[in-house]
């Protein structure tokens, strides 16, 4: 299926054929490279660093995907998308897997033709005010400026929650979440609203986060998963079981550190054995290597870890698990057997 | 008449002028205080200027280069200038600043866009300085050919078979345009170097690369970024569009009305949109528009677009100078019996194009400045670095530090090619009477 | 071969499509349609087999669908129950109503400016020379984010007028706030209202609106005859009867009249709750666009005007004084005439330009037509080729109507050549 249009010097050397349709698993292999689409930057969840590496939440489940198919975390290139590009990116086979904090709703499962493959973060949209107000519940914002991160379901959301309370609302809707800040902090709008996390992350990046309350009302649901082209069922179980490996890996209590040994010794856990190959032919049924998972965990953890290390509570975000701690310890994080 | 002792025999030396009217005062009488309202107009503007001087100093020079973070300014700079101090955090550009120049671009290759861009200058010298020697043009050619392979990597047989298309297209039109006129000749031209690409053009790369291996690193147009994408996209697209935007003005001028309609049509479309739908174009419909399958990066989407707005913008200003030359040249042309494609060529084109090269130079700064647009489809050219710097927990809140490195660096550039093109057109009008 | 004038019927050949020049202009304009036609199909093709591909067929039908999103800014009723068409057209009258304002306000800095530049006042000139630099040479989108946070950052929160010892006070006596969410004016309000009428019934406008608008151009007219009668006086007995104060009062005179019969009063803004409630509310991202796109542009029509100006001979000038005219007369019947001849084209390719960079409205979140169609009804809906073909087609009408108001200037004042 490789097409290659030859525009002179100039396009050559960059040009990148692809296939959209066809397996997207040769493609990535022949590649050599995971195509991954992520946020422009979002604190906590993406965001390149001085030498342009990128990290975060979001980019370290890439990470892992592109270590349990090419064997490799850093065999990939990140593809940032704005509300708007992304799942043009994503259709049009720019990218393999976009993961960018992305709601899983009905209409962009169904309408827009594509797989979420599971959730990586349970989020729901709240609000933030300074304390100075004294505002203590949602519906007591009538006639406030809001706020609002354009081009997501958030601004639906909002309009949905004050036309059912009956209260009236100024919407400032605002490209990205730094000039939202912005435009908090100098008082230019009475409250902010986004996802939960995104409030405590920005919240945490305040010079004082204590005169700042988050109001307890969570108007909505947002599942945040990452998700694959509709059509490709092989490609969706790879980043799907990738996703579950990491959660599943947390729960049995293997860990980046001790993934290595576990591997080397099987151990008498025979779910551990099949997840990480040594017992059984999981690998081999998603046709990658038996040691797919190990690499998975290996890239940058178990999802513990990895919610540790860039949103948890000794982050500056700060996020506590709550609704995303293991099924276990009374979240919501349950995945599938590895049988 | 020697004994009249009343006339005075020698000169009298010259006074000095009243100390009012010369040195300092003088000046200032003449320049700053000539009339009361003058007065006015000149305090009114002094005070402007200490007022916007005195909020912006301060600030710019109270400032932390070294900290880490956001926080380590606001502590550094309160420690050092009291707690009241609003200072610059520059330290954020000094730990970003080959992020914002180079975007993703390996560091230890960044030698090769700089040498990319030296070269794309020195290919430009002897066209913008007409002092240099006219030898220098063939030099030139070459450039359109190693600036992309410098700044894409590859294998060094991919400019190469670019290049011999040309040269295909060239013998052919030689060869068929004795046997068969002109016309054919162009014809048989562009054939031979369309086949040439589209199909022998890669497989010849191939073998080439298999008996000599000549090649650097391929970087993907993903790891631009910064004023390297925003030069890159702007130098790509006015290469690039010159010679669209001299066929499409062509086009529009020529009496054949079908042509004349299709140049007309796409000339009005592309300048009567934003530049910014086009850009949507890019970023979401081009894939649509591409037969399935093909797959561009975004970039190299971007660069398509943005090459096909300033060809438009090209096409009037390349109309514009064939309007000026007189109609004399055209009948002079005619006189002398050359054919259509002979008098364009010879007479028309090489005067048309000396008048418009200001302008051509300030269509070039309006599509550098147009450039920055891109951050809004998400590409990391310098404002889209800004955001994703902010993402960085350690630099989030960082505002005016990083928008005013980028209005500064996009100063530098413009402001000197516009000073450039004033050069240009003092001279021209000389040339002229 | 069935198109064949009549004499050289009997020789003709198939080289002569070629070789003739008779035939070859044909030949190339029918090769030329061949080759469009078939790129055009080419292109549709392929989006037809992508669409195809992704299962999403061209459908304007979600137009007509409830958008469910909120505008801040609406000049028309509008609500999160209205349609997407709906939603577009606030936007397009939101994308209007910031490009006349910046064209008016761009014109008026735009000649200060670049009369200031050829002031002989040293420091004003180099100060003007900086503003124009300084604007021209930094990108738009660079000046847009900057106003705005400017507005932001400097201006205080409507919080700060609260209290007993405010931290900020309002202007002129109460009737304006400068806050960083905008500006509050006082709005003009009747107590005996004519109320509103709907046309089409999908948009309401006030009656007093109209009332006003139709007394303004019925004053117009009559100022325009009286000075038609002032000049025919002239003409007659070469002495011109001084009619200002009856032009002036024909033109006011009414209007107070209408607005005292309709009980005009302004309503003032007052802080209530979160925000300042009463009066015409700008907000901060229309000014920051407004003022940014304005100052971008006025330093190109400050150019413009300051080569106008200086292309026009002195000769003109002296000219005019021998044959004995004023200055100020000089100014307005020969210079400026000509000048404008010379300004005008490129003013107007200006307000082409700002109309189309208020396109960068939505980095400000100014709800414009690219942040309402373009923006939030595209991400919605998904409809990416119907949502950027209606904003193309919507600009391009926008362009091509200030293109034929230049056009039709350019050939009414156009010099007549050889």
């Amino acid at each position: 299926m490789k097409k290659s249009v030859f525009l002179g010097a100039l396009t050559v050397a960059s040009l990148v054929a692809g296939a959209a349709a066809a397996a997207t698993l040769d493609d990535v292999k022949a590649r050599g490279k995971l195509n991954c689409g992520t946020n422009t930057g979002l604190v906590g969840f993406a965001a390149p660093d001085a030498n342009g590496e990128w990290f975060g939440f979001d980019v370290g489940v890439c990470r892992a995907v592109a270590a349990a198919v090419l064997g490799d975390p850093s065999a990939i290139e990140f593809v940032p998308t704005t509300g708007k590009t992304r799942f043009t990116a994503l259709a049009s086979g720019e990218i393999d897997v976009l993961a960018r904090n992305t709601t899983w709703t009905f209409s962009r499962d169904v309408d827009l033709k594509f797989t979420f493959v599971g959730v990586n973060y349970y989020d729901g949209q709240g609000f933030m005010v300074p304390k100075a107000l004294g505002v203590t519940s949602a519906k007591e914002l009538d006639g406030a400026t809001v706020c609002i991160q354009a081009g997501t379901t958030t601004e639906l959301n909002l309009a949905d929650f004050f036309r059912v309370n009956n209260i009236s609302y100024e919407p400032v809707p605002i490209e990205t979440n730094a000039e939202a800040q912005q435009q908090y902090l100098a008082g230019a709008c009475d409250v902010y609203t986004t996802d939960a996390s995104g409030l405590a992350a920005t919240r945490a990046t305040f010079e004082d986060p204590t005169a700042h309350v988050v109001l307890p009302e969570i108007i909505s649901k947002e599942p945040l998963g990452p998700l694959v082209r509709h059509g490709d069922d092989d490609w969706a179980d790879i980043v799907r079981w990738t996703l579950n490996a990491l959660i599943a890996a947390e729960e049995l209590g293997i860990t980046s550190a001790n993934v290595d040994e576990l591997a080397a010794n099987p151990t008498n856990n025979p779910e551990i054995n099949r997840m990480l190959g040594t017992e059984g032919n999981l690998g081999e049924m998603l046709g990658l290597p038996a040691d797919w998972a190990v690499k998975a965990i290996k890239a940058g953890g178990n999802y513990g870890e990895l919610f540790e290390k860039y949103i948890g509570e000794n982050t500056p975000i700060g996020l506590a698990r709550g609704l995303n701690a293991q099924w276990t310890d009374g979240g919501l994080m349950y995945v599938p057997p590895f049988r | 008449m020697s004994d009249l002792s009343y006339v005075r025999k020698e000169m009298l030396s010259q006074q000095a002028a009243p100390s009012t009217s010369v040195g300092v005062i003088g000046w200032m009488r003449e320049n700053l205080f000539s009339s009361w309202l003058n007065g006015l107009l000149s305090l009114v503007a002094l005070y402007l200027v200490y007022s916007v001087l005195s909020a912006i100093l301060p600030w710019v020079f109270h400032s932390s280069w070294t900290a880490n973070s956001l926080q380590e300014c606001r502590q550094q700079i309160s420690t050092a200038y009291g707690p009241d101090a609003h200072g610059a955090c520059w330290a954020v550009i000094r730990e970003r600043y080959l992020q914002l120049i180079f975007g993703f671009y390996p560091s230890e290759l960044y030698w090769r866009p700089i040498l990319a861009f030296g070269l794309a200058l020195l290919a430009l010298a002897p066209v913008l300085f007409t002092g240099l020697p006219r030898k220098m043009l063939q030099g030139s050619l070459a450039a359109p050919f190693l600036v992309p392979w410098l700044l894409w990597g590859g294998s060094f047989w991919i400019p190469v078979s670019a290049a011999l298309g040309f040269v295909l297209g060239y013998v052919a039109f030689r060869v068929v345009s004795s046997l068969a006129g002109s016309l054919l000749g162009l014809i048989a031209a562009v054939a031979a170097a369309v086949i040439w690409w589209l199909t022998l053009a890669s497989a010849w790369v191939g073998v080439m690369d298999g008996v000599i291996p000549l090649g650097i690193e391929a970087i993907s147009s993903r790891n631009f970024g910064g004023f390297m994408l925003s030069i890159t996209i702007g130098l790509v697209a006015i290469t690039v569009s010159l010679p669209i935007g001299v066929m499409l003005a062509l086009g529009r001028q020529s009496n054949l009305i079908i042509v004349r309609a299709i140049c007309v049509g796409f000339i009005e479309f592309i300048r009567g949109v934003p530049l910014i739908t086009l850009l949507f174009v890019a970023s979401v419909l081009l894939n649509y528009f591409l037969p399935p399958g093909t797959d561009f990066d975004i970039i190299l989407r971007v660069i398509i677009m943005v090459t096909i707005f300033a060809s438009a913008y090209m096409a009037e200003v390349v109309r514009g100078g064939l309007a000026a030359l007189p109609k004399g040249q055209y009948e002079a042309a005619d006189a002398l019996g050359l054919d259509y494609w002979k008098a364009q060529r010879l007479i028309i084109m090489p005067q048309a194009l000396k008048i418009s090269i200001p302008v051509i130079v300030s269509t070039f700064i309006g599509v550098f400045k147009d450039t920055t647009l891109v951050s809004i489809i998400g590409l990391l050219d310098p404002l889209g670095l800004s955001n994703a710097i902010r993402a960085n927990a350690a630099w989030n809140g960082v505002v005016w530090e990083l928008y005013g490195f980028i209005a500064f660096m996009f100063f530098v550039f413009c402001f000197s090619m516009s000073r450039y093109s004033m050069y240009l057109e003092r001279k021209l009008r000389t040339e002229h009477r | 071969m069935t198109t064949v004038s009549d004499a050289p019927k009997a020789t003709f050949r198939l080289s002569m499509l070629i070789y003739d020049t008779r035939y070859r202009s044909m030949t190339i304009q029918v090769v030329a349609l061949f080759a469009f036609m078939l790129m055009a199909a080419w292109l549709i093709n392929n989006t037809a087999q992508n669409l195809a591909a992704l299962g999403k067929p061209i459908d304007f039908g979600f137009f007509t669908e409830r958008a469910g999103y909120d505008i801040n800014q609406r000049l028309i009723d509008y609500s999160s129950n209205s349609s997407h068409l709906r939603a577009s057209v606030v936007g397009l009258l939101n994308t209007l109503l910031v490009a006349v304002l910046g064209c008016a306000l761009a014109t008026v800095v735009g000649v200060t400016i670049g009369v200031l530049r050829l002031s002989k006042n040293w420091l004003v000139a180099r100060i003007m020379t900086v503003y124009v630099e300084t604007f021209r040479n930094v990108p738009v989108l660079l000046w847009i984010v900057f106003f705005m946070a400017i507005l932001i950052e400097n201006l205080p929160p409507p919080n700060a007028f609260r209290g007993a010892d405010p931290a900020a006070s309002m202007l002129f006596g109460d009737s304006v706030a400068l806050t960083n969410r905008g500006f509050y004016i006082p709005e003009p309000l009747f107590s005996r209202g004519l109320g509103d009428i709907s046309i089409f019934g999908a948009f309401n406008v006030s009656l007093e609106l109209l009332a006003v608008l139709a007394m303004l151009v019925g004053g117009f007219f009559a100022a325009g005859l009286i000075r038609k009668r002032a000049d025919r006086i002239q003409e007659a007995t070469g002495v011109r009867p001084t009619t200002w104060y009856l032009r002036l009062g024909v033109i006011v005179l009414p209007v107070v009249a209408l607005l005292y019969a309709l009980g005009f009063y302004l309503g003032y803004p007052a802080l209530k709750g979160f925000n300042f409630q009463g009066g015409i509310y700008m907000r901060n991202s229309l000014i920051a666009l407004w003022l940014a796109l304005s100052f971008y542009t006025a330093a190109f029509i400050a150019e413009i005007v300051r080569s106008g100006i200086l292309a026009i001979s002195k000769g003109q000038t002296e000219a005019a004084a021998a044959l004995g005219i004023r200055p100020n007369r000089i100014m307005s019947l020969v210079i400026l005439p000509q000048a404008l001849r010379v300004i005008i084209p490129p003013l107007i390719s200006q307000y082409l330009n700002l109309t189309k960079n208020s396109s960068l409205a939505i980095a400000v979140g100014y709800m414009d037509i690219t942040g309402t169609l373009g923006g939030i009804t595209m991400n919605q809906t998904g409809r990416e080729l119907e949502c950027v073909l209606m904003l193309m087609l919507v600009y391009l009408v926008i362009s091509l109507i200030i293109s034929v108001v230049m056009n039709w200037y350019n050939n009414r004042v156009k010099l007549v050549e050889r």
